[in-house]
């Protein structure tokens, strides 16, 4: 059963065809990683999926519904959370602080004018908070700004602040770019463990071939904004276009 | 307490004893004294510095915590001064009509102009917010809305004010000066004289100080609430936000109602003093105004607008009446021709020169203070806690501070 069904999906930038035709369809329940050299599309691609961008054609079906023509926040509240190449956090807040406004917007939707009632009086929201910080290990940084913590750890946040809105699909723009050997073997096992826990569909772009091989059920592999292959990860390791689309052509003539 | 955390309770009971108090603190010189110069305790300054607490308060709101910075909200003020003196004009002097009215106004307004000018944010939403409020002086200061129905609506550059061929269905004989349900007027002022010192009471100021409470009240909600934290996320990403299903567009407009109702209410009670409203209320000047006193004294704090809005309030109205005359009774102590030459140097300061000053001084708190004076005043309270732990730190008997 696909959760994400994507069609004939192009876009074009002026000159430029940063999507050809894209036909992708996620299974539920799966991990589906996409890859591709740089300026393959995937980051157009997953544009399109989240609001930011809209498809010149095609159509983008999650859980049988068009999210063409929502605004991000919209396919949001629909069940599709991302995380960002950089970790887009609330800065100026604090680490708790963070982590409740997802909290908020799962319970209260996109507009809620609750301006009379203090903060500290939302015990299920501070509960289901503490509990997921505890759950990420960030417990102790609760009242730290969340600009002044460490690359990981925003990261960490980012995660757990899509996880607090329990969503279908989890989108990861390159979660692990920048990262240390480290903290990429950390983030790997959080999003293991998250795909054990949970009912949860992820789609992941990444260009760490250790991360994608380590995760994904099903790789699709983009170039020039078409998918040449989908498979599975075994299949994908040999596969013949795939050397070539990472390597470039002159590889046979040398 | 009310509902608040301690601390907020805490600053919530130190505003209202220093409002309900000011009569006396705003006097400390004695009447005639050489230093009676600084005294702000007259009823019309002490008016002004809460009615312009409460429009620095609701401005915070929009700009302390979204960070969207208009320019226009002087429009809201004239608006609501508008409000007050048609209500006089057509019902009676009671105060009671015109200020809801006020609130409302300014609301409706405000939500027409921020739905369209938070279409942009930065420098583009201030400009818009400023192509408003230029505008509606433009209009209200040539009443062509008024030559376009055949009638007066603002009355152009002479200021709407009350006439005796005013309908005011509803005054009896005795009324001739605002005045709240028919209980007090605002300008009677009761004087204590203790001594050489003078305290006026005045009933408006109270009045103002009774509203600008729970103004700043409100203010502390609005900041604790889960709407407040929506919007200091507003201003920190909006990016996260609206991927994280929530719609910021609606919260930006909320706090930009909200405060242009606190400004609204502002113009409205400065025409509860005075029944007279002007477009000079609207112009530019008055925007920057309060942008200054929220800078000043520091966004996005709960205290820091009222201080800011006292600062500038107290610098207008007490810097510019120090003339040559009272510089020369203050050197006259030094040999002549120092003392000329501190007023020749001291000259441009003071009088007519206080923008100035004032100018240096924000000049000084922006780039010194990031924070304003609320900054200022922590870091003077981290020095005083701060020193006997230093030294109490080389000494390894003494128990430590935390």
């Amino acid at each position: 059963m696909a959760i994400l069904e994507v069609k004939n999906v192009g876009k074009r930038f002026g000159g430029l065809q940063a999507l050809g035709n894209v036909n992708l369809s996620v299974a539920e329940n799966s991990c589906h990683a996409i890859i591709g050299p740089n300026g393959a599309g995937k980051s157009t691609l997953l544009n399109c999926l989240v609001g930011k961008l809209i498809p010149d054609t095609g159509s983008v079906m999650f859980d049988g519904q068009s999210v063409l023509g929502r605004k991000p926040y919209e396919i949001n509240q629909m069940g599709i959370s991302r995380v960002f190449q950089t970790p887009e956090i609330f800065g100026d807040l604090t680490v708790m602080e963070n982590m409740m406004i997802p909290c908020f917007a799962k319970r209260d939707g996109a507009f809620e004018m609750n301006a009379i009632m203090s903060v500290t009086s939302q015990r299920d929201i501070i509960e289901k908070a503490e509990h997921m910080l505890e759950d990420m290990n960030l417990i102790d940084k609760r009242e730290m700004h969340a600009a002044s913590m460490s690359r990981g750890d925003k990261r960490r946040l980012e995660i757990a602040m899509c996880l607090a809105q329990d969503p279908r699909l989890l989108l990861l723009d390159e979660p692990t770019a920048g990262m240390a050997r480290a903290d990429t073997n950390n983030t790997i096992d959080l999003l293991k463990r998250i795909k054990e826990e949970r009912d949860i569909t992820i789609a992941i772009i990444e260009h760490d071939m250790h991360v994608v091989f380590s995760l994904a059920e099903r790789i699709t592999v983009l170039a020039q904004g078409t998918p040449l292959v989908e498979d599975t990860p075994e299949k994908i390791k040999g596969h013949p276009k795939v050397r070539e689309a990472y390597l470039g052509e002159s590889q046979d003539a040398a | 307490m009310f509902g608040t955390a301690k601390r907020d309770t805490a600053l919530l009971i130190i505003v209202a004893i220093l409002t309900l108090f000011a009569p006396f603190l705003l006097n400390p010189f004695p009447a005639g004294s050489a230093m009676a110069q600084f005294n702000a305790g007259y009823p019309d300054l002490m008016q002004r510095f809460v009615i312009f607490g409460i429009f620095a308060i609701g401005f915070n709101i929009l700009f302390g915590l979204t960070g969207y910075l208009s320019f226009g909200h002087a429009a809201f003020l004239g608006l609501g001064s508008y409000a007050v003196v048609w209500m006089y004009k057509l019902l009676d002097y009671n105060v009671i009509w015109g200020l809801p009215l006020a609130i409302l106004v300014s609301g409706v307004f405000a939500l027409m102009i921020g739905f369209i000018s938070l279409r942009r944010s930065g420098i583009y939403f201030s400009i818009l917010t400023l192509a408003f409020a230029q505008m509606m002086f433009a209009i209200s200061y040539s009443d062509l809305l008024g030559r376009f129905f055949g009638t007066t609506i603002t009355n152009g550059e002479t200021g709407l004010q009350v006439y005796t061929s005013d309908p005011q269905i509803l005054i009896d004989s005795w009324e001739r000066v605002p005045h709240l349900l028919g209980l007090v007027e605002m300008r009677s002022t009761y004087t204590l004289n203790l001594g050489n010192w003078s305290f006026d009471f005045n009933a408006g100021y109270y009045f103002c100080a009774v509203i600008m409470i729970l103004a700043f009240y409100l203010a502390i909600r609005i900041f604790r609430s889960p709407f407040g934290m929506m919007l200091r996320a507003v201003k920190s990403n909006q990016q996260r936000m609206n991927y994280t299903g929530l719609n910021t567009r609606p919260y930006a407009l909320a706090a930009f109602v909200i405060s242009g109702m606190y400004a609204g209410l502002a113009g409205g009670l400065m025409a509860a003093m005075d029944p007279l409203a002007g477009a000079e209320r609207m112009q530019w000047t008055a925007s920057g105004e309060v942008v200054l006193m929220t800078i000043l004294g520091g966004a996005g704090t709960l205290i820091g607008p009222v201080l800011g809005a006292g600062f500038i309030k107290y610098f207008e109205n007490i810097f510019s009446k120090i003339n040559d005359n009272v510089l020369h009774s203050w050197f006259a102590f030094l040999p002549d021709g120092i003392e000329d030459f501190l007023v020749v140097i001291v000259h441009p300061f003071v009088g007519k020169g206080w923008n100035l000053t004032l100018g240096l001084m924000f000049m000084i708190v922006v780039i010194f203070l990031p924070g304003g004076l609320v900054e200022g005043g922590q870091r003077i309270a981290r020095l005083f806690r701060g020193k006997p732990a230093k030294n109490d730190a080389p000494d390894g008997s003494k128990t430590p501070a935390e």
